[in-house]
């Protein structure tokens, strides 16, 4: 498929790497990538320290459902979660840790789009709900912080990605996908509103 | 009860099935779309991987989604039939389902902010009961995740901004809108469950039991299947595809129902359940065995 021939990207995440990138572009991910969600997110922001370094690394929106095995980690089901509850977080975030990828599901506004410019970082949309699609692109599961404090679905679970698929949605421009296709969407909802054939019973 | 373990390992396969196998009917859909989209776009890829997502929880006994949502019952008993000692046995069952990971541990103390280990708590599950004169217990289950329940909205007609009225081309205004301020957001293509009519907290019951209906039957109203047609085909022309990342197919289906209401209000209300449509049934006897499936 032309259009959807892949840009690899591995761990760690540089500049260069990601600063080639564009909008609508379609990425494979290997190496290293830490899962955050909501609780984390807020931890961060509030000035909580991470456990690992970030700099240069993914931070994955991502709650999977992993049990435990013998004395190992399985995970069972893993996808994106909607990151746009983490907006309001991000900036502060990649700022104060040096993120450079956001890997989650859905639209994201003007603040993840300056946050990205600012920071020379992409945010990267997975396939909503293909948790098993996606739950195999994990080889191993490498470490877990915050299990007991957040719950296993909002820790920070650390696992190793091989070609983990993915849409770059905003690039480290702020050049953002969705909310082209959202506007244009828009303007064609209001000319079906305004259509001169209303719904009459 | 009499067989409670019989009756706690047939409302376990009924949350295992619901976990971890996709119904008939939405598969198909998820085909049908398929085929409207451009061979190498974005679209065809999304739908392709949904696919194949589908067959591999299928084959792996593992569940489509991670966000294994929450868990709504929907019971018809016989007149008089002992509705606690049920209530007692999804419980179990629902517990030993997350301990054998086909559910996350997704039940948050909203107060405290604590997760609790076996998704049994206040308000988790959540039971109908409703009595019917035969001799069977149907019970049916929706699993329905975060991100599509966050996109749910309601209206009270009249509004303003969208020139939507008290009537049906009011209510088909309120749809578009619901489709176009969801996008991007609920995992695209999904299903839409309408309710006209009914207060507050009914309308979003009864939008939600249209999930119940099968993804190709047509409303019994002759009037709102042809709304639920018109709207279906406006929302593949607004573009927004799967996942809002461009195409035909935003929805697979919209099933609209209505309630009686009173004269000042009139509220439309819309709930999203995404692609990962987890919706399964079963006919059980009145000991818990087990007769057929419903989807």
């Amino acid at each position: 498929m032309a259009l959807l021939k892949p840009r690899r990207l591995e761990y760690p995440f540089t500049q260069e790497q990601v600063g080639s990138l564009r909008a609508g572009q379609f990425v494979l991910v290997s190496g290293l990538v830490y899962t955050a969600r909501d609780r984390i997110h807020k931890f961060f922001f509030e000035g909580g320290k991470s456990p690992v370094d970030l700099k240069n690394a993914a931070l994955y929106h991502c709650g999977p459902v992993v049990i435990r095995k013998d004395s190992d980690w399985v995970v069972r089901a893993a996808g994106p979660t909607t990151s746009i509850r983490e907006e309001p977080y991000l900036p502060r975030i990649i700022k104060d840790h040096g993120v450079r990828v956001i890997i989650g599901k859905g639209s994201m506004g003007k603040v993840t789009e300056g946050a990205c410019k600012a920071g020379g970082c992409v945010y990267l949309h997975a396939v909503g709900g293909a948790a098993q699609v996606l739950a195999e692109k994990v080889v191993s599961v490498k470490g877990l912080y915050f299990g007991e404090e957040f719950g296993l679905a909002e820790a920070m679970w650390v696992l190793e990605l091989k070609d983990f698929p993915a849409i770059v949605a905003i690039d480290s421009k702020g050049h953002n996908l969705l909310r082209r296709i959202k506007s244009a969407s828009l303007g064609i909802g209001r000319k079906l509103m305004k259509s001169s054939d209303p719904f009459i019973p | 009860m009499k067989n409670h373990v019989q009756w706690e390992s047939s409302l376990f396969e009924l949350i295992r099935r619901t976990s971890v196998d996709l119904p008939c009917d939405i598969e198909q859909g998820l085909r049908r779309a398929c085929k409207t989209e451009k061979k190498a776009s974005r679209a065809r890829w999304i739908l392709e991987t949904l696919l194949e997502n589908v067959q591999k929880a299928r084959d792996k006994d593992a569940p489509l989604c991670q966000d294994t949502g929450s868990l709504i019952f929907y019971f018809q008993v016989p007149v008089g039939f002992d509705t606690n000692a049920l209530v007692s046995a999804t419980r179990l069952a629902v517990a030993r389902a997350t301990r054998l990971g086909y559910l996350r541990q997704n039940t948050i103390d909203s107060v405290s902010g604590a997760a609790c280990a076996t998704n049994v708590a206040y308000g988790a599950p959540t039971f109908y009961f409703e009595q019917c004169a035969r001799g069977t217990v149907d019970v049916r289950l929706l699993m329905k995740g975060g991100g599509c329940e966050n996109v749910g909205k309601q209206y009270s007609l009249p509004d303003e901004s969208l020139g939507a009225g008290r009537d049906l081309e009011g209510v088909r205004r309120c749809v578009l809108d619901a489709v176009i301020s969801a996008q991007g957001n609920g995992c695209a293509p999904g299903i839409l469950g309408v309710c006209i009519g009914g207060d507050r907290a009914t309308g979003y019951e009864c939008s939600k039991s249209q999930f119940l209906r099968k993804l190709d039957d047509k409303s019994s109203v002759k009037i709102l299947a042809r709304l639920e047609d018109r709207l279906l085909k406006e929302s593949k022309a607004l573009e927004i595809g799967p996942m809002g990342l461009g195409g035909n197919a935003a929805l697979l289906g919209i099933k609209i129902g209505s309630m009686s209401r009173v004269p000042a209000s009139f509220f439309v209300t819309v709930s999203y359940m995404c692609w990962a449509f987890r919706r399964r049934g079963a006919v059980l006897t009145v000991r818990g065995g087990f007769k057929k499936w419903l989807y």
